[in-house]
């Protein structure tokens, strides 16, 4: 009994820890990325004893720069509130990583282990009720600024998430139709299997329409270039306008914290999660023969290596695609979640659910 | 009365489908800056391994350390020539300071020991924090004594007193150009 509660306390302090230090990276990794897009260099000056480490240490910098800024409040009635916000927002994206299946289950000294904090039967439900709720982050956060451009801001930035959630949320009912559960450890386990032999059968490949479209609506819901009307960062001022310091950096972080989200679900749902092409639990197969036999404890490794691969490839595409494409203006944006968006997902449902009827009759 | 017909000129092309679409140009523009990111980030790792090629991974230059260069015509930070002997050359005739349209030249002059020369600058001040740099002052002395040609841009200090050069340091500054390097020239090195 204690055992268990020790093994799953060491799960969520790794699965914890393991994003807040993903994402401190991310802020580096924006950075370099978009300098070497760009043929620059990027920020490298920071430096301890001399080694600048291609810029690694201004995570450290920008830390202790936000932390020492002077803490701003706003004259306002929600005092408590808006001290609140950064945090409800930080809070509701954390928590959603709970059901990100990390890793395969292995049993070693008779015990389940794997980097999952919990497995419910609902799973990908739970994602996408938190996600839902970090939309009050913002909204609390625009209002109990007491200032009617944050109010503005953050009316326009709960819009845009409410309008994308829903696309969200249809475009990967397809998927579901395909796999028949909810419970993300056996959406990836179904995702193991192969057509023919020879082509892993994940969902990006039984689901390509709706792949895309999660992928531009998740790039929507985190307010990510070209979605980022919510920020605006010089030119129309944002939900977050009168907070500084530590709390702004909360929010800034928390933006950080969902693009790993969409791109765990998105690995999760579509690229096979922890899933290796031909690699079963006994090593490398192709068919009925075994190519390379390894260990159950190197598989589960390179399986969780998978994972993180996987996360790190759709990173750097959500941002290319942030550092290519300028922003849309409003109407655009309305126009594409609600014109475009939606009608694509409720076909890609429809025919989804045909297709899968006519197979299994 | 004739009816007034306008001329409608359409220049915006018909789009098909496709490209109303944007999902082709999207790709596209997405190829372009992620070549852009290969190709850089395979000369950074081939520089990272000591491997020296013509072609750099990125276009910076790294100011403090790296320095382009200024055109000789740039006006920088002013100096005092010297004689042979190491004497100033001023001879305080007044004329910068009378030219100066931001009044930040100070001189007092005093007697010379040659009677040829007649006067000398016993101070010579002039406030940076208030110079303009329009080069009148180079362009008005008769003796070549100050010239604006010197090479030091980063003229910068905690107070305002700092910023007022007295003669002793607009004598020190050296005249130090740095060749300047065609950034056009630069670039299309990069992109080839």
């Amino acid at each position: 009994m204690l055992i268990d509660l020790l093994i799953k306390t060491i799960v969520i302090l790794v699965v914890l820890n393991g994003v807040l230090a993903f994402g401190g990276f991310l802020t580096w990794v924006e950075r370099k990325q978009s300098a070497v897009m760009q043929d620059r260099i990027g920020a490298n000056r920071a430096s301890i004893l001399g080694f600048r480490l291609w810029g690694l240490f201004h995570i450290l910098s920008d830390g202790i720069k936000m932390f020492a800024k002077e803490e701003f409040t706003p004259t306002t009635e929600y005092r408590k509130l808006f001290w609140l916000a950064p945090f409800i927002s930080w809070f509701f994206a954390l928590t959603a990583f709970a059901v990100i299946p990390f890793s395969d289950t292995i049993s070693l000294w008779g015990k389940e282990l794997t980097l999952q904090i919990a497995n419910p039967e609902i799973g990908i439900l739970f994602v996408f009720a938190m996600m839902g709720m970090s939309i009050y982050g913002v909204i609390l956060g625009g209002w109990s600024s007491s200032n009617n451009y944050a109010l503005l801001g953050a009316m326009r930035a709960s819009a845009q998430m409410i309008s994308y959630e829903v696309a969200l949320a249809a475009s990967v009912v397809g998927p579901l139709i395909v796999f028949g559960t909810l419970n993300m450890q056996k959406i990836v386990e179904w995702q193991g299997q192969t057509y023919g032999g020879w082509l892993p059968l994940w969902g990006v490949v039984v689901q390509p329409l709706a792949f895309l479209l999660f992928i531009t609506a998740g790039a929507a819901e985190t307010k990510r270039v070209p979605f980022d009307l919510p920020e605006g960062e010089s030119e129309i001022i944002g939900f977050n306008l009168e907070y500084s310091s530590m709390r702004f950096g909360a929010f800034m972080f928390t933006d950080f914290v969902e693009k790993i989200l969409v791109s765990c679900l998105t690995v999760t749902v579509f690229l096979g999660g922890w899933q290796v092409p031909f690699l079963a639990e006994s090593g490398f197969v192709y068919g009925p023969e075994t190519l390379l036999p390894l260990d159950i404890r190197l598989v589960w490794l390179l399986r969780a290596a998978a994972f993180l691969v996987k996360v790190c490839i759709v990173i750097y595409v959500l941002m290319l695609v942030r550092w290519t494409l300028p922003r849309f203006r409003y109407d655009q944006l309305m126009r594409l979640g609600w014109k475009f968006l939606l009608p694509l997902a409720f076909a890609n449902i429809v025919v989804t659910a045909a297709v899968v009827f006519i197979l299994n009759s | 009365m004739g009816k007034i017909t306008v001329k409608k000129i359409d220049t915006r092309p018909t789009l098909t489908f496709l490209e109303r679409t944007y999902l082709k140009e999207i790709l596209r523009g997405l190829w372009i800056t992620n070549l852009h990111f290969v190709v850089n980030i395979f000369f950074h790792i081939l520089h990272l391994f000591g491997i020296r090629t013509r072609r750099k991974g990125a276009v910076t230059i790294q100011y403090p350390e790296e320095h382009r260069g200024y055109h000789r015509r740039l006006r920088t930070s002013h100096y005092l020539t010297k004689r042979e002997d190491g004497s100033p050359r001023c001879v305080g005739c007044m004329m910068c300071e009378t030219v100066c349209p931001a009044h930040c030249i100070f001189i007092t002059a005093k007697e010379h020991p040659d009677p040829n020369v007649e006067k000398q600058a016993y101070s010579y001040t002039i406030d940076m924090g208030r110079c303009v740099y329009c080069g009148f002052c180079v362009e008005a002395c008769p003796e070549d004594a100050i010239r604006m040609d010197s090479g030091h841009l980063e003229i910068s200090a905690y107070s305002r007193e700092e910023m007022v050069y007295p003669i002793d340091r607009l004598l020190k500054i050296e005249h130090d150009p740095k060749p300047y390097k065609d950034y056009g020239k630069y670039l299309e090195e990069f992109l080839r």
